[in-house]
């Protein structure tokens, strides 16, 4: 294993990236849960599918390009989508939810025609589909590294914002916070975050990695930072147990990451019931 | 000088879609009062405070804060405000009690700087003005509705303001506590000299407390001393009130069978 490693660049590229995206994912992660948007990351995924879908087209139609590379066109989509939902959300200010099906389904509709169009499902897709260990260009990691180091970068700087702003619109919105400026920055560090995060875990399993360990960190954790710091562990964890076991079992890594993703929840989910067992016993009746 | 008014507020009207909840409403508050604000379910308090706050704009009449007109005004550490929706928040949102408190610095602290020890200090030293150190790291969730309403009165504290802004604090808070919160709130006005303005729709408890009294009902009818208030009979209030007095003194004698 160590020896394949650091033999072959696409296996480096591919561990650097997931482990970058264990970091970012689950980061983004905590703030998308306590604001109840969890849905906005599956939306979002599935219309990066269709910028994937559009860039494979092109690729094969236009025969001036020839070496279009998929990622660029799903950050596109993905950015574009977060907006267009923005948008959705404030036209039906009533029913907000219902701007994540409207993406969601148009995504996945129009995906589906380019893909037929381009040249039907093919092992290239099904590696966007659901992650792959040998498909990570270099040029990709390194679009990967730069959007982590952004998001980063963003979410230090912006950190009290961000969390009055999960915390209480309202408060925040006293305390000067620009609170429309800063969802929005936050919607498209999430797009691009769900565009690079695909080449790894897959699209129909980016939203499972910013989700998942949070959901596990929830049970344990007792402050907001501490929420962040589990979150990360988690993801961190499931990204390198799983893509070592993707790669030794020959299996999709989106698959492998989200299977050991959900025992770390279930093992969080039993420790705080043995921990909240064994309290109660230890209480003086 | 500090400016004498905090809250200078000039025939304001305001209204949802088509309904008026507020009308011509004319209200001062000066430094040092603590200011009950009274009236039934649905009078438009919460909307006047918002109002007040600038999260929502009159649709007439003008709110000056501390002498400077709502647009210009950019003081908001000087004012401290626990919501009404304070204790219905999410439960179970995972922050420790003193990263909440922390929240109500991020006014002063201003965009691109960070939280730092000496926050950490003063956060610490409002939860131990409303008594909640000991709790500074647990989860809020995991605290009684009165504990986490103290939270947020420190949340409000912190930035050290010379308004507190109180919607219906005593809500979900169980009458054993109500006497407790009195008192703090008695401290704060008398001790540190902070101005209070309190909303509730408890007439009888908050004019043993309140130095003034305003009672509305969409508009203000009446606006004085609390002992003027306590010479008024049932009478007065039912010409102020019309109907709903009967339910403001159901309110409270419920308030004070439970005590
Ligand atoms: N966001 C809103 N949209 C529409 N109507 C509202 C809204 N908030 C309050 N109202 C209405 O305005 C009136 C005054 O409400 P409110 O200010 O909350 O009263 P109070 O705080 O005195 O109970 C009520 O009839 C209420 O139904
Ligand atoms: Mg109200």
């Amino acid at each position: 294993m160590i020896e394949s490693f650091l033999q072959y660049e696409f296996l480096q590229n591919a561990a650097i990236t997931g482990m970058l995206i264990g970091i970012v994912a689950p980061l983004l992660g905590v703030f998308i849960v306590v604001r109840r948007l969890s849905l906005i990351a599956d939306a979002l995924s599935h219309i990066t599918l269709t910028g994937i879908a559009a860039s494979l087209l092109i690729e094969k139609r236009v025969t001036s390009v020839n070496e279009l590379n998929p990622i660029y066109m799903g950050m596109v989509f993905s950015v574009g989508g977060a907006i267009l939902i923005e948008k959705l959300r404030k036209l039906y200010k009533h029913y907000e939810e219902l701007a994540i099906p409207i993406i969601l389904s148009g995504g996945i509709g129009v995906g589906v025609i380019l893909i037929s169009l381009a040249d039907g499902f093919n092992t290239d897709l099904f590696s966007y589909l659901f992650g792959s260990v040998t498909a990570v260009s270099s040029s990709n990691m390194w679009t990967v590294v730069c959007i982590t180091i952004a998001v980063l970068i963003i979410v230090i700087l912006f950190y009290k914002e961000l969390f009055v702003l999960s915390f209480d619109e309202e408060h925040a919105s006293i305390a000067g916070v620009n609170g429309r400026w800063i969802h929005l920055l936050f919607i498209v560090m999430v797009a691009l975050v769900i565009a690079s995060s695909m080449q790894v875990v897959g699209i129909l399993l980016v939203s499972a990695l910013m989700t998942l360990p949070v959901a596990a960190a929830l049970r344990i954790a007792s402050s907001f930072k501490q929420t962040i710091g589990l979150s990360i562990a988690f993801g961190e964890f499931s990204v390198i147990l799983g893509l070592i076991s993707s790669y030794q079992l020959s299996v999709p890594p989106g698959g492998t990451i989200v299977v050991i993703a959900i025992l770390v929840l279930i093992m969080a989910i039993l420790y705080k019931k043995v921990r909240n067992h064994l309290y109660v016993k230890g209480e003086p009746v | 000088m500090k400016p004498n008014k905090i809250i200078d507020m000039e025939q304001v009207s305001f209204k949802y879609d088509k309904e008026l909840v507020v009308e011509k409403v004319d209200l001062v508050i000066e430094r040092g009062q603590f200011l009950g604000l009274v009236g039934p379910n649905g009078s438009g308090k919460s909307t006047l405070i918002k109002l007040m706050l600038g999260l929502i704009k009159p649709d007439r009449g003008t709110v000056k804060l501390f002498d400077q007109p709502i647009k210009q005004f950019n003081e908001w550490q000087e004012i401290g405000f626990v919501s009404q929706k304070a204790n219905s928040f999410n439960s179970g949102f995972p922050a420790s009690v003193i990263e909440v408190v922390k929240t109500g610095l991020v006014s002063r602290i201003g965009a691109f700087k960070f939280f730092n020890r000496k926050h950490r200090e003063k956060a610490l030293e409002a939860l131990r003005t409303v008594e909640m150190e000991e709790y500074a790291d647990t989860n809020i969730g995991e605290l009684s509705g009165g504990q986490q309403q103290r939270v947020f009165i420190a949340r409000a504290l912190v930035s050290d303001p010379s308004l507190l802004i109180l919607d219906e604090p005593t809500v979900g808070v169980d009458a054993k506590h109500v006497t407790a919160f009195y008192e703090l709130l008695r401290k704060l006005n008398h001790d540190k000299g902070i101005s209070l303005l309190m909303v509730t729709h408890d007439i009888g408890t908050i004019t043993e407390h309140a130095t003034h009294v305003v009672c509305m009902n969409k508009t203000v009818h009446f606006h004085g001393a609390s002992e003027e208030y306590k010479e008024f009979d049932d009478q007065d209030l039912n010409r102020l009130y019309g109907h709903s007095v009967q339910q403001l003194n159901h309110n409270h004698e419920h308030g004070v069978s439970q005590s």
